[in-house]
């Protein structure tokens, strides 16, 4: 393997000590998403809350936007069902605050797009979601062109930036994504937008198997990954699986807010038995 | 001093705006498309073509016409009409579609997507597309299909599938969102033919070089026709690409001044409004920072104007660029003085302007008549009003019984 081109964070950070404690156990991570304040604020705290003992290892927790240009039509809906319960990001920052008071170890990052982050202001969101426990962020639209904007100063208050490689992403072009990742490595499945098809495994397990030649970071899947089985099966060659839009769909065919809550633990269960038969060699 | 003509930088930046704020799955793409642009600039085989179809399918020169009437009308400065609405296809937006249709049959791409607001740009995009035996795929908020259903027909009849985009508020952006969404999901057969100059770099720079004929042959004919440059220019600004066509040419002329009309729907003071420059904030949409209309949680807000064309929360880069140096005005016409322009320049000229057009010619009407006769001002007639026929009655109490 080449030498790590990432810069190492300076203290060993939640996210990198609960890779390294699933390696020990020889499973893969099971990366759960849920849109901040879908459907209401209180339901989507609780659901947040549940999380761990349901089974997830690492939370990636959706900042609302009203344009999310990579997401399909399930997360484009969460995130207009939270706006429209009034969550912003000053409510997402107190969800992070809260869950942190109960659950120390498990990793929580924020993911969604550049603007509310710029509009809220970057000095003054790094210090606030550092102070709330945050471990990292997945910005959709910054790219490392942009890496001055965000990715760096996060750095800077120990937040990790987890890069996104792609099927578009080659090899001439994947040093440059590599170069100030850190946390994790999310390996986008498909070319397209979340919540569509399934990918075919092997694409899948030959972008992993890529991805490993040239980074020692944990490397996620994720993009069109709904069941345990499926979970499962990518499990097998990656260090961690991520399912968003089919908890999603949980909460949106919801009827109730404990239906919600239910649906969403409920898959999470079903997956993490999914991802503990996932025994890697 | 930074020289206003040689932006944008390496990185697509117009001094803080603009850049490549997409997905990493459209970055290669966008590399790529800029390698290709740069290289078909410099082509005299590319060019050649271009000024082919610009010539003979376009038809360009676009007239440079001296509006008489509208002149003696308003008691002032001397007034010049740069006809783009005699266009193929009645709007400057054809000019930019040749240049991209071109690029994608060099890039070999087979098929094309567009976003379209007023229909104008998505009526180019599968005028070209049908031209170049592409099939088009144009979207389209509902909301502006409800209000610009003669374009819709006319996309359908040129063979292109226009697909309705009911998410967010079935507007422009929301049509982009979508456009984007497709480009990502299909992007080795896939060019995306954007229709202003915004979206991530090299987008904004490419569409206004392709725009940029208006000013160049405006240049040439007013010193023709006068012997001298024009003392102002006055167009407008939705996402900005006709403004940028005709200001580009003229950046380094300091005597010339330049005017952007943004649209100031009910009025800036009631916030249903699309004017990004007076009433919006820095931000970061569709793959540039520019200026956008937000709330205070970064949200993208509705625009609000009478046009379809002028409906959208953002401008493109270059303008946000050229309004921090001052190089620029940037006003704003309400629906109501834009409606009453228009009628104006009907009876005045014979000349039924597109209801984004009218935003600039209502400008026209504030300063000309406070001008000497020897200013010299060139408003751009970005398009015709045909398509506009429903909305204007509607808005007029008028009915086609």
């Amino acid at each position: 393997m080449n030498a790590a081109k990432e810069s190492p964070m300076n203290d060993a950070t939640r996210l990198d000590e609960r890779f390294t404690a699933l390696e020990a156990e020889k499973r893969p991570a099971l990366v759960t998403y849920v849109t901040a304040g879908d459907p209401d604020f209180e339901t989507s705290l609780e659901i947040l809350k549940g999380l761990p003992a349901a089974g997830a290892d690492v939370i990636e927790l959706g900042m609302p936007f009203s344009d999310p240009m990579a997401d399909g039509p399930t997360i484009q809906k969460a995130a207009l069902r939270a706006l429209r319960g009034g969550q912003n990001m000053i409510r997402t920052l107190e969800m992070v605050h809260a869950f942190r008071r109960q659950e120390s170890h498990t990793p929580l990052v924020l993911m969604g797009y550049y603007n509310p982050i710029h509009r809220y202001g970057v000095a003054r969101f790094l210090k606030e979601a550092a102070h709330a426990g945050v471990d990292g962020l997945i910005v959709v639209d910054l790219p490392p062109e942009h890496d001055d904007e965000l990715c760096l100063p996060a750095r800077e208050h120990g937040i990790a930036f987890i890069r996104l490689a792609t099927p578009t992403t080659d090899s001439k072009r994947l040093p440059r994504v590599l170069e100030n990742a850190s946390g994790f490595l999310y390996g986008v499945s498909v070319n397209g937008i979340t919540g569509g098809s399934a990918p075919a495994l092997q694409d899948v397990e030959r972008m992993v198997g890529q991805l490993r030649k040239h980074s020692h970071l944990p490397i996620a899947v994720g993009f069109g990954i709904r069941t345990a089985a499926q979970a499962a099966a990518i499990g097998r060659f990656s260090d961690a699986v991520v399912v968003g839009s089919a908890l999603v769909e949980g909460i949106e065919s919801a009827e109730t807010r404990r239906g919600a809550v239910e649906a969403v633990h409920g898959l999470v269960r079903e997956l993490a038995a999914g991802v503990g038969r996932a025994g890697k060699p | 001093m930074t020289d206003d003509t040689m932006q944008p930088d390496a990185d697509g930046l117009f001094g803080r705006f603009g850049g490549r704020f997409v997905p990493e799955t459209l970055m290669p793409l966008i590399t790529d498309l800029q390698a290709e642009y740069d290289t078909a600039r410099k082509d005299t085989e590319f060019q050649r073509q271009l000024a082919y179809f610009q010539r003979d399918y376009v038809g360009r020169p676009s007239p440079l016409y001296y509006a008489e009437r509208l002149t003696e009308h308003f008691g002032g400065a001397k007034i010049y009409l740069k006809r783009e609405e005699l266009n193929h296809t009645g709007a400057h937006k054809i000019n930019n579609c040749i240049g991209q249709i071109l690029l994608a049959k060099r890039m070999g791409k087979t098929r094309i997507i567009a976003e379209t607001g007023a229909g104008m740009h998505g009526v180019a995009t599968a005028t070209v597309a049908a031209r170049f035996g592409m099939p088009c795929v144009v979207y389209m908020g509902s909301a502006d299909i409800e209000r610009q259903q003669p374009n819709v027909f006319r996309m359908k009849l040129l063979g292109a599938e226009v697909i309705p985009v009911a998410t967010g508020t079935g507007t422009l952006k929301d049509a982009m969102n979508e456009a984007l969404r497709d480009w990502v999901t299909h992007i080795d057969e896939t060019f995306y033919i954007i229709g202003t100059v915004a979206g991530p770099h090299p987008y904004p720079a490419m569409v206004r070089d392709f725009q940029a004929v208006i000013g160049r042959e405006t240049r040439a004919q007013i010193l023709e026709k006068e012997g001298r440059l024009p003392d102002s220019l006055v167009a407008c600004i939705g996402g900005g690409s006709n403004a940028m066509g005709l200001f580009h040419p003229f950046l380094a002329d300091e005597a010339v001044r330049m005017v952007g009309v943004e649209a100031g729907g009910k009025g800036l003071e009631t916030g249903l409004h699309a004017a990004s420059l007076s009433g919006g904030v820095p931000g970061v949409l569709h793959g540039n920072r520019t200026y956008l209309l937000q709330d205070e949680d970064g949200q993208i807000t509705d625009a609000h104007s009478i046009s379809a064309g002028l409906d959208y929360p953002g401008i493109g880069p270059e303008h946000a660029w050229l309004h921090e140096r001052g190089r620029v005005e940037y006003v704003s016409i309400t629906d109501d003085e834009a409606l009453e322009a228009f009628q104006c320049c009907c009876r005045q000229e014979g000349i039924i302007p597109a209801l984004e057009s009218a935003h600039a010619l209502a400008e026209v009407a504030k300063r000309a008549p406070t001008l000497p006769g020897d200013h010299l001002m060139v408003v751009n007639l970005s398009g015709r009003g045909d398509k506009d026929m429903m909305s204007v009655a509607q808005h007029l109490g008028e009915n086609f019984q």
